[in-house]
């Protein structure tokens, strides 16, 4: 994948942006430098030994490989687990590059991208000593197709693969064959049918669904008790609820893996601790890293933001994440696109930008997809003086509209996000000095998008002109961002994410990137879509998220990669 | 209860006096109780000290446009200018006081938290009067209709009153004000979040102040003044509301003054859950649950905390004084 060509640094960034020309050396071991870790190596080393503590506000979703879905459990099931392949450990855009792990290269698609084949490296082993072949990368993918004991998991492979017809599992169909979706021909190789051609299958292949399984160890929904380790590490103590420790894997041969340090002789997990302990014992140095990957809460800022010594010990990167709000053309009068333009230049962007946690929580953003992403231009349609909107093109747009005086919609949010209400309230203030009332419509965060403002008929029913939304990338390519949340044939009965975009020259031209190999042009018609959903003011973008991270003390190798988002797990390393 | 032992005892002590001080200027004059239990709770200093508080809530709630103009800002309009933009506290120390910001500003969007807390009390004041007005009418109307009918419709009512004391009312209370729709009963927005709440807080309380009644009026029927009513032919409408009803004042009074407090509390709980008014409308409950964020910036929370705590700690002693006053026999 040519992901070199996303890597164009954006304007508006101050985060990544601005920091990547500082890169050429890195920190110097002791001295604390805020964003030390973003786009570059923090206090690099390849010393090996000591414990790295993590400490994480909830607990893993499952930390069975094919059970799991959390961006930070992706990031971390690497230590005990390898896929056919993996993101690079590495800082900044770099960390985008999608390497071979278990296998020996890159998927070899067929002609028609609906056949990869990966060959396996030799001598890879489980913790037990037995060799990794194909037949436990085949097994693990037809295990996880099984929803109902592995329910947390990402679907693509049970919706991309061409399973035979009543296929349920390697539970359930124990002994069927799947061949038509996996195929093992030899113990090194594997290849996979897909049902229609797919580009970017590759990027699948690195999720922790492809790390193998023994068949014989398997113990359905109990395997996360006992991971059978394949990577540099493997679990020690295993407490669900509590905390588990991993210790080096003395079967993993670094030999065969070129890509991970594996610094630390112990790793200890906490799991479960309250988030304004994790941030204390952050600063304190108690803990080094929280895994969860949220950042630091709101509570500590005060506290770290204004102390140069705890601000040099932070990294704010800018995230593949945009908050943004959907103008709903479902609802009168915003099925005229002058009213959706006069909210759009209305807006006060900067209150916004306030509500969305301010210079730590993100950048001001005009465009839907992230700046760190293959298609990101600066749209500046709704531009205004301080970003605090244009009452006197709001009007206009308004009376174009055939609504001189306003009109009332309604704005819905998640009850629970704290940020996404100072959203909303902001927006009410700002819409109001244009005549437009919103009446402020929270609802709870699990249903939001399958009974509540992701529901079009719901939506209709109770006239949500506006709904506060967000999205980021499951993988750092931008198809993977943008499909999801622009293509109008995927919009269901409920459970949307795309909430009000239904433009049918968006669709057809996702048709057009679909079939085209030339990365440079996917990434100008991406483009070209963003604008026409923002001309269109479907869409309002606020803020291209960042998260404030702190590093505890005495990291080695520390940074943060595109790809996770977050501190690489797999690079870390502690002084001793 | 919580008043002082002493007081109610100097009271009395005092009483004998100030009408031998009295009767050189007038002759000897009959008291009505009202009178004495106005004397009484006169000279409760605590709650005289308890009612002074409320009149001035009161006047606050009424008076909350003018006194926002006066010393504060609108209650809805951001000042973002005033704070950080990292760290999204108000500049300046004490969280941002000034003599323009008398208790400083939000974190965030810098609204004046003077002016929030001042339009605060309306809205929690509001609807604990009315609420508590609802569950004093349903309250008195059933305890006095078990109390004096007895047999079948007491057996009735009373069963009831066992159903709504076991109802686990909190859970029910956020049911409720969760799936109600933004617009119901022809009324919207912010009048139908209050009659709601006024609605779910008074409905569920009635039983509380109905046991009282009923067991009082209970009491009253066998009095001999009933009974002389019921001889001279009186019939049940007269005997409640000329007999009976005068007499039940007292205990009415005091157990509203009693049940407001708690309503306060229940309505802030309410909005600090999310279910109660809502946003931006500025109520404690909800101040205080903006504020739990951000508790690293204690006067967030402070000035919406201390205004519930003053409110309900002030109902509370002028409840037990008025108690003190009408009922001297009770709980000494």
């Amino acid at each position: 994948m040519a992901l070199a060509a996303c890597a164009g640094s954006p304007t508006q960034t101050p985060g990544q942006g601005q920091s990547a020309p500082a890169a050429t050396g890195a920190t110097a071991g002791g001295t604390e430098v805020a964003d030390a870790a973003v786009g570059k190596i923090y206090n690099p080393s390849d010393k090996k030994g000591g414990t790295l503590k993590m400490a994480n506000t909830a607990d893993w979703d499952s930390l069975d490989p094919g059970n799991t879905y959390y961006g930070y459990s992706l990031n971390f099931a690497r230590l005990y687990g390898r896929a056919l392949l993996m993101f690079k450990a590495a800082p900044g855009t770099d960390g985008n590059t999608l390497v071979p792990d278990l296998a020996e290269s890159v998927g070899k698609a067929s002609d028609d991208a609906k056949t990869w084949t990966y060959k396996l490296r030799k001598g890879v082993k489980f913790e037990d000593g037995t060799e990794v072949t194909s037949k436990d990368v085949a097994y693990a993918v037809a295990r996880q197709f099984d929803k109902e004991i592995h329910p947390n998991g990402p679907t693509y492979l049970n919706a991309l693969l061409d399973w035979p017809k009543g296929y349920k599992g390697a539970y359930k169909s124990k002994d069927a064959d799947f061949s038509s979706a996996v195929e093992t021909p030899d113990d090194q190789t594997i290849i996979f049918h897909l049902k229609e051609p797919f580009g970017l299958f590759d990027y699948i292949m690195q999720m922790p669904m492809t790390m193998p399984v023994p068949k014989d160890k398997d113990t359905g929904t109990k395997y996360q008790e006992h991971v059978i380790s394949t990577g540099p590490y493997k679990f020690e103590k295993n407490e669900i609820g509590k905390g588990f420790t991993l210790v080096r894997n003395d079967q993993w041969d670094p030999a065969t893996d070129p890509n991970r340090p594996a610094l630390p002789d112990r790793i200890e997990v906490q799991t479960g601790v309250n988030a304004d302990d994790v941030d204390n014992r952050l600063i304190s140095g108690d803990v080094h890293i929280a895994v969860d990957g949220l950042g630091i809460g709101n509570a500590a800022l005060p506290k770290v933001l204004p102390d140069p010594a705890l601000k040099a010990r932070t990294d704010n990167p800018v995230q593949q994440r945009t908050w943004y709000t959907s103008i709903i053309p479902d609802v009168a009068p915003l099925d005229n696109v002058e009213c959706r333009r006069a909210i759009a230049f209305a807006a006060d962007r900067n209150s916004l930008y306030r509500a969305y946690g301010g210079e730590t929580g993100g950048v001001i953003t005009t465009s839907l997809i992230p700046p760190s992403m293959a298609g990101y231009k600066p749209i500046d349609l709704y531009k205004s003086e301080g970003d605090k909107g244009d009452v006197e093109k709001a009007k206009a747009a308004l009376a174009k509209c055939g609504q001189p005086n306003g009109f009332e919609t309604n704005i819905a949010y998640r009850t629970e996000r704290t940020k996404e209400k100072a959203a909303a309230e902001s927006l009410q203030q700002s819409l109001a000095r244009v005549g437009i009332k919103l009446t402020l419509k929270p609802y709870p965060q699990d249903d939001y998008f399958a009974l509540y403002a992701g529901k079009p008929s719901y939506v209709k029913e109770n006239k949500i002109g506006l709904a506060i939304n967000g999205w980021g990338s499951d993988y750092p390519d931008t198809y993977g961002f943008m499909q999801a949340i622009t293509d109008s044939r995927d919009i269901r009965d409920a459970g949307n994410y795309n909430l009000s975009v239904k433009i049918p020259e968006v669709d057809k031209m996702i048709d057009q990137i679909k079939a085209e190999p030339d990365a440079a042009k996917r990434a100008d018609m991406w483009s070209q879509i963003d604008h026409m959903v923002i001309d269109q003011a479907v869409v309002m973008p606020s803020v291209a998220s960042k998260a404030l991270y702190m590093r505890g003390k005495g990291l080695t190798n520390l940074f943060i990669s595109d790809s996770q988002q977050m501190y690489d797990y797999v690079g870390v390393g502690v002084q001793q | 209860m919580t008043a002082p032992l002493d007081v109610p005892e100097s009271a009395s002590q005092a009483a004998p006096e100030a009408v031998v001080a009295g009767s050189d200027a007038k002759a000897i004059e009959g008291r009505s109780l009202g009178q004495i239990a106005w004397r009484r709770l006169r000279r409760d200093r605590v709650a005289m000290a308890g009612a002074i508080v409320i009149i001035f809530l009161m006047l606050v709630a009424i008076f909350a446009p003018l006194l926002v103009s006066w010393f504060g800002h609108d209650p809805l309009e951001y000042h973002e200018e005033l704070t950080d933009i990292g760290t999204q506290a108000p500049i300046g120390p004490w969280g941002g006081i000034t003599s323009e910001f008398l208790f400083g500003v939000e974190p965030v969007n810098g609204r004046d938290i003077f002016s929030r807390v001042v339009y605060g009390a309306r809205i929690s004041l509001l609807i604990a009067f009315l609420a508590t007005l609802l569950s004093v009418v349903i309250g008195t109307t059933l305890g006095v209709i078990a109390g004096y009918f007895g047999g079948w419709v007491d057996t009735l009512i009373g069963r009831a009153m066992d159903v709504f004391l076991a109802f686990p009312l909190l859970v029910f209370a956020l049911a409720l004000a969760g799936v109600v729709p933004d617009q119901a009963f022809g009324l919207s927005g912010d009048t139908l979040r209050v009659t709601l709440l006024i609605f779910i807080i008074g409905f569920f309380n009635w039983p509380y102040l109905g046991r009282i009644i009923r067991g009082q009026t209970l009491s009253l029927r066998e009095r001999e003044f009933v009974d002389a009513a019921k001889s001279l032919g009186a019939r049940g409408p007269y005997i409640i509301f000329r007999e009976l009803l005068p007499n039940l004042i007292a205990p009415i009074l005091i157990y509203a003054t009693l049940l407001i407090p708690s309503n306060i509390l229940f309505e802030a709980a309410l909005s600090f859950l999310g279910v109660g008014v809502r946003p931006p409308t500025p109520t404690w409950g909800g101040m205080l649950s903006d504020a739990a964020r951000f508790y690293t910036i204690p006067h967030f929370m402070i000035f919406p905390g201390l205004a519930i705590f003053i409110t309900v700690l002030a109902f509370n002693l002028f409840g037990d004084g008025l108690r003190d006053a009408l009922d001297p026999r009770g709980n000494r």
